[in-house]
């Protein structure tokens, strides 16, 4: 008992570009914004555990704990 | 200039384009000798990459300087394997809104030289989810053959390593590949000065893509200049076709009527 109490005291966590964050039920568009990226801007891209989420679905794709998230922009590149 | 001297156009997955240079937008001294560097260049096809955002800057805003003004073709740079170079492509699609794809699997760190088996395996798989892919590879005829079998939209092949500047080190290779390879055949790496590129279009190339020699220049818009320049003379040259090597002189004055004593 005491043990399952203790599980649910875990901080649940989801990881962007390498680094945890604490899991709060966000949707993409909501962790765009929180990382300071205007979701209207061009260039950018995101792919939740390996996979491209389109843009189009960033408002209604909701993370999960766990979950890794790669948000991606533009660059200069040879 | 006169429309009877004009090179041809370069003709990619059926888009054509007025410049033969593809050019990167890495390495320069800063952004604006990196934007006239391009522009001075004529190129038309702007290479790019796609990294992580910092979540602490935001970052730069490179796309809504160079969006709609280039035809951006995003790279696949850094990656060591198929994975992670199908998903960079895929991202790249996303942001960009593009199709088209500089595939790059590299296979070591010190040369940059492609891992060969991954690279087939991440271009088979891009095409066959649509992409318009445009493979780096080493100047390997087997290599290129299979790439275009497989249905990349062009070749690659480097002519010495990624920012070596040491010019066209295989010109015999690239001619095979030029033979028997129908798609268009762009040189990727390796060009250090104006004259490696305008060797290269004469022996058939198709292309250059280069960023280094531009970037790495002590007057990067000038050498952008030389670049374009040279990438039209190379090109005319070959069109016009070059004469045979011949051991001994051929007298380009005619003999007959000279004085005799």
């Amino acid at each position: 008992m005491s043990q399952a109490m203790g599980e649910t005291h875990v901080k649940q966590t989801i990881t962007v570009n390498g680094k945890r964050q604490p899991w709060s039920g966000q949707s993409v568009r909501a962790l765009l914004v929180d990382a300071g990226i205007a979701p209207e801007r061009g260039g950018v891209a995101v792919a939740l555990n390996g996979a491209v989420v389109p843009r189009g679905e960033w408002d209604s794709t909701a993370v999960r704990p766990d979950d890794k998230i790669e948000i991606v922009h533009i660059v200069r590149g040879g | 200039m006169d429309a009877k001297v004009r090179t041809d156009t370069l003709t990619i997955a059926g888009r054509s384009f007025g410049s033969r240079l593809m050019i990167g937008t890495s390495r320069y001294p800063n952004q604006q000798v990196m934007l006239d560097a391009v522009e001075a260049s004529g190129a038309e096809i702007v290479t790019v990459a796609v990294r992580r955002v910092s979540l602490e800057s935001g970052g730069e805003g490179l796309f809504d300087m160079l969006a709609g003004k280039y035809w951006l073709l995003p790279n696949t740079a850094g990656c060591f394997t198929a994975r992670d170079a199908v998903l960079t492509a895929e991202l790249a699609r996303e942001a960009l809104q593009t199709d088209w794809i500089k595939l790059e699997v590299i296979g070591d760190d010190e040369t940059l030289f492609p891992d060969v088996e991954q690279l087939l395996r991440a271009a088979d798989e891009l095409v066959k989810k649509g992409f318009v892919v445009l493979p780096y590879c080493n100047d390997d005829p087997i290599t290129c053959k299979k790439l275009e079998d497989l249905g990349c939209a062009a070749v690659m092949p480097l002519a010495a390593p990624i920012g070596s500047g040491m010019g066209i080190r295989n010109p015999y290779n690239l001619r095979i590949i030029r033979h028997q390879c129908s798609v268009p055949v762009i040189v990727d790496a390796g060009v250090g000065t104006a004259s490696d590129a305008a060797i290269a279009l004469e022996l058939g190339c198709d292309g250059i893509l280069l960023n280094s020699a531009v970037a790495g220049a002590r007057d990067p818009v000038k050498m952008a200049r030389a670049m374009r320049l040279a990438i039209e003379a190379g090109r005319l040259a070959f069109e016009a076709g070059r004469i045979p090597r011949k051991l001994y002189a051929t007298a380009s004055t005619p003999i007959e009527g000279a004085i005799e004593l």
